[in-house]
């Protein structure tokens, strides 16, 4: 029992704390609001530089072999800038698909060119009728002479414009022509028959809506040897709630930081609003959810390669308890900020925004603790 | 880092284990359960410190040459756990855990030796005179007084809340011995024989039926000097370092777990008409669940830090507020859980030894009174209210 970090985590934790504080000011992140690409590319070089990219991707791939707890303390920094880059998607989400599902080949053909920053990735999973479910795909994958034709449609797709290839789900039709398992098929940028429609996602960085209409794709777009994908993408799923959560935690204790600085300095009735008691329970209530959201992401993070039902309950229970935690934090900070809060001209609203974005994303905190509940064999939820 | 104990520690556990299973009565166990209130009568409780001290685990948290079994932080988790797991009976806190450390801190030779193999034993039973009737969060305006009297001090008032002064032979109790400048100065530190001549005890019965608390009155009663602990006038600093034992005594989550496992297998059985079929209840459930979660790794990260030297900081005074939080949230479910059984009012106690069969299924009993009861958690030891005053301040540094 140690949850002390070690000396590589603790350089790790201070470089990453050091580059976003003099990378990511609010001037920075005012600028890629209005870029297409959503994020610098020139810092996603500096990220493949530090090693960042690496970072999870095994060291047979040209990686680092770190675990969930170093891609913590990356994204609790991360959300202390509010980071946009598309380091979940193409690292933490994509390269994991690719290593769970993927056969050597296809695992040598894209982890070291993520592990250097050549390549990006995006998950084209949620389906608009699926709410929250993950084993709900209705977009579907034919196999045809000589591959694959898709068709269906897939909402909320994070980084998915600029991404280099893109990871979709789909139902597999069997010979019958029924459905059958589900399938991850790598689908390159620009391939015929894809509709993006791509958006300024809330609280920073794109997402965009796919259309697929007849995407034809080669016979090795399919990744791995035709094994129900469904198991994995929920190992990688709640790895990503672990790692959202960790960034949720960022987000908040800056939130908390500048809610605090602010209570101070601001005065009215000729006294500073933190010495009102009714402001320093409210804070004192801020910062302990704030604590709870950190126990709870490392604790998903210490049980991310737990057995999956182990695995799964942490990760629910994270994400439905920062959820909650999130929502309290980021309301109370705006609250407490007056009507400065709701202006653009402060950097809170778009703290709050992305930890609106962290509650819906894979699933609200209503949705989580109904999962937590179903999983403890509580309810049919 | 890692969530997992090493071999030795793994082997420790099954001593403790192995040592409950052998010692821990069934009629412990049972009364146990059927207690709704904080503490266990010292009949069963006394019984269990009796049967702690005979290993050598009568007082954790003491150092060694005091009698304390010299475990590492993660020792003492491993023991808390396994004691919640089991259901032991909760043992004379206001001695170990409490008055213990303050004897071994600030106490003379003689108070060492005479007092703490006493309460190693089971011999003496404490209780703890802070609040008055009119000093309840605000405690340091206390106005029970001692006035010195050659080699004695005279003390003149009252003391209220005294959990188990009806059980106690011995109060530690927090005096006003002078009139300093603020009103934290001249307070001392006393050690009171409940027998001596002008002590009477009122009981005070709780809104679950219980008898658990008091109050004392103290009319010219004759303490000797030397049971002062410490210096004249530097009581407060002592009691607040008790206050912090108090607060961080705290390896709750393990407790919080077996409550709440209590409860949600009360709800699924036939009792409760499965009282888990209700998705509310299944929802609120898992709810309590994630907070002990949040709560458990909180604590790991305080036992981690101090079990590498470090100081785990602010961390440890949010723990209070959000234990007697979710205890309360424990006890909510509980009586929603048992729904319209919680209507049948048994006044008898203790549980464990009714002399007649009750209107309702006996481990419904406690239920409703336990979350009664309950409500005084988020008041003593400093209320929800001064614990929020106490992270704003020393957390936040507002």
């Amino acid at each position: 029992m140690d949850l002390t970090l070690s000396d590589e985590q603790r350089l790790l934790r201070e470089s990453a704390d050091r580059f976003v504080a003099e990378t990511f000011k609010s001037e920075h992140r005012k600028k890629t609001a209005n870029d297409p690409l959503g994020y610098s590319p020139a810092i996603w070089k500096q990220f493949a530089e530090l090693g960042w990219l690496a970072l999870p991707i095994s060291e047979a791939h040209g990686g680092l072999g770190g675990g969930a707890i170093e891609i913590g303390l990356l994204m609790e920094a991360f959300g202390r800038g509010l980071v946009s880059e598309p380091f979940l998607s193409t690292v933490v989400v994509g390269a994991a698909l690719v290593a769970e599902c993927g056969t050597e080949a296809q695992q040598q053909a894209i982890l070291p060119k993520v592990a250097e920053g050549a390549l990006t990735l995006a998950f084209a999973h949620s389906e608009r009728a699926a709410r929250f479910d993950l084993g709900h795909v209705d977009t579907t994958a034919t196999k045809t002479g000589d591959g694959w034709r898709l068709n269906g449609s897939k909402i909320a797709v994070l980084d998915g414009a600029s991404a280099s290839q893109i990871i979709v789900s789909a139902r597999v039709a069997n010979a019958n022509g029924a459905s059958g398992k589900l399938g991850l098929f790598l689908m390159p940028a620009g391939t015929p028959g894809l509709t993006l429609r791509d958006y300024a996602r809330l609280g920073g960085g794109r997402g965009c809506n796919l259309d697929l209409r007849d995407v034809q794709l080669p016979a090795d777009a399919l990744l791995g040897d035709g094994k129900d994908a469904l198991p994995a993408i929920e190992t990688v799923v709640d790895r990503a709630m672990a790692a959202l959560g960790a960034e949720a935690v960022g987000i908040m204790q800056t939130l908390l930081d500048t809610t605090l600085e602010y209570t101070k300095i601001r005065k009215q009735f000729g006294r500073p609003l933190s010495a009102n008691q009714v402001i320093r329970h409210r804070l004192a209530d801020v910062a302990m959810q704030v604590d709870e959201a950190r126990s709870m992401a490392l604790r998903a993070a210490l049980m991310a390669n737990a057995e999956p039902m182990a695995r799964s309950r942490a990760a629910s229970g994270a994400k439905a308890k920062i959820g909650k935690c999130a929502r309290f934090v980021a309301e109370q900070a705006v609250q407490l900020h007056g009507a400065m809060g709701v202006t653009e001209e402060l950097d809170i609203g778009a703290y709050f925004k992305r930890l609106l974005a962290f509650d819906t994303l894979f699933g609200s905190s209503a949705h989580h603790y109904r999962r937590h509940a179903a999983l403890s064999g509580r309810a049919h939820a | 880092m890692d969530l997992t104990f090493s071999a030795e520690e793994r082997a420790f556990e099954k001593e403790v284990r192995d040592y409950i299973a052998e010692s821990l009565t069934p009629e412990m166990k049972r009364a146990t359960a059927l207690t709704p209130s904080v503490f266990s009568d010292p009949d069963i409780g006394m019984a269990w410190q009796r049967a702690l001290h005979a290993k050598g685990w009568g007082a954790p948290g003491w150092p060694v040459d005091h009698g304390g079994p010299d475990w590492t932080p993660a020792q003492r988790w491993i023991f808390e756990a396994e004691c919640a797991r089991a259901g032991v009976p909760n043992v004379n806190v206001m001695g170990v855990k409490m008055v213990g450390p303050v004897i071994i801190g600030f106490g003379s030779p003689e108070q060492k030796n005479f007092y703490l193999p006493r309460i190693l034993s089971g011999e003496d039973y404490w209780c703890q005179g802070y609040s008055e009737p009119g000093s309840g969060s605000d405690l340091s305006s206390l106005k029970t007084r001692a006035v010195r009297d050659g080699d004695d001090y005279i003390i003149n008032g009252t003391k209220i809340w005294t959990t188990h002064a009806h059980h106690a032979n011995r109060m530690f109790a927090l005096v006003r011995t002078n009139d300093g400048e603020r009103q934290q100065d001249g307070i001392s530190f006393i050690l009171i024989d409940m027998k001596t001549p002008g002590i009477t005890t009122r009981p005070i019965l709780t809104i679950g039926g219980d008898h658990e608390v008091n109050q004392v009155f103290f009319d010219d009663v004759r303490v000797p000097v030397a049971n002062r602990v410490g210096e004249e006038g530097k009581g407060w600093t002592y009691g607040k370092y008790l206050l912090e034992f108090e607060r961080g005594s705290g390896i709750a989550s393990a407790k919080l777990r077996e409550a709440l496992k209590t409860i949600s297998d009360l709800a699924g059985s036939e009792i409760t008409g499965r009282a888990i079929e209700d998705p509310d209840i299944a929802i609120r459930m898992s709810e309590v669940e994630v907070d002990i979660d949040a709560l458990e790794m909180t604590e790991l990260r305080v036992l981690s830090a101090l079990q590498t030297g470090q100081n785990p900081g602010a961390v440890s005074s949010l723990i209070k507020l959000r234990v007697s939080e979710i205890r309360q949230a424990v006890t909510r479910l509980g009586v929603d859980v048992i729904g319209q059984d919680g209507l049948a009012v048994e006044p008898a106690r203790p549980f464990y030894r009714l002399n007649h069969e009750p209107a309702i299924p006996e481990e419904l009993l406690p239920v409703v009174p336990e979350y009664l009861n309950g409500r005084a958690y988020t008041i003593f030891g400093g209320s929800s209210e001064i614990q929020r005053d106490i992270i704003a301040k020393m957390v936040l540094g507002l």
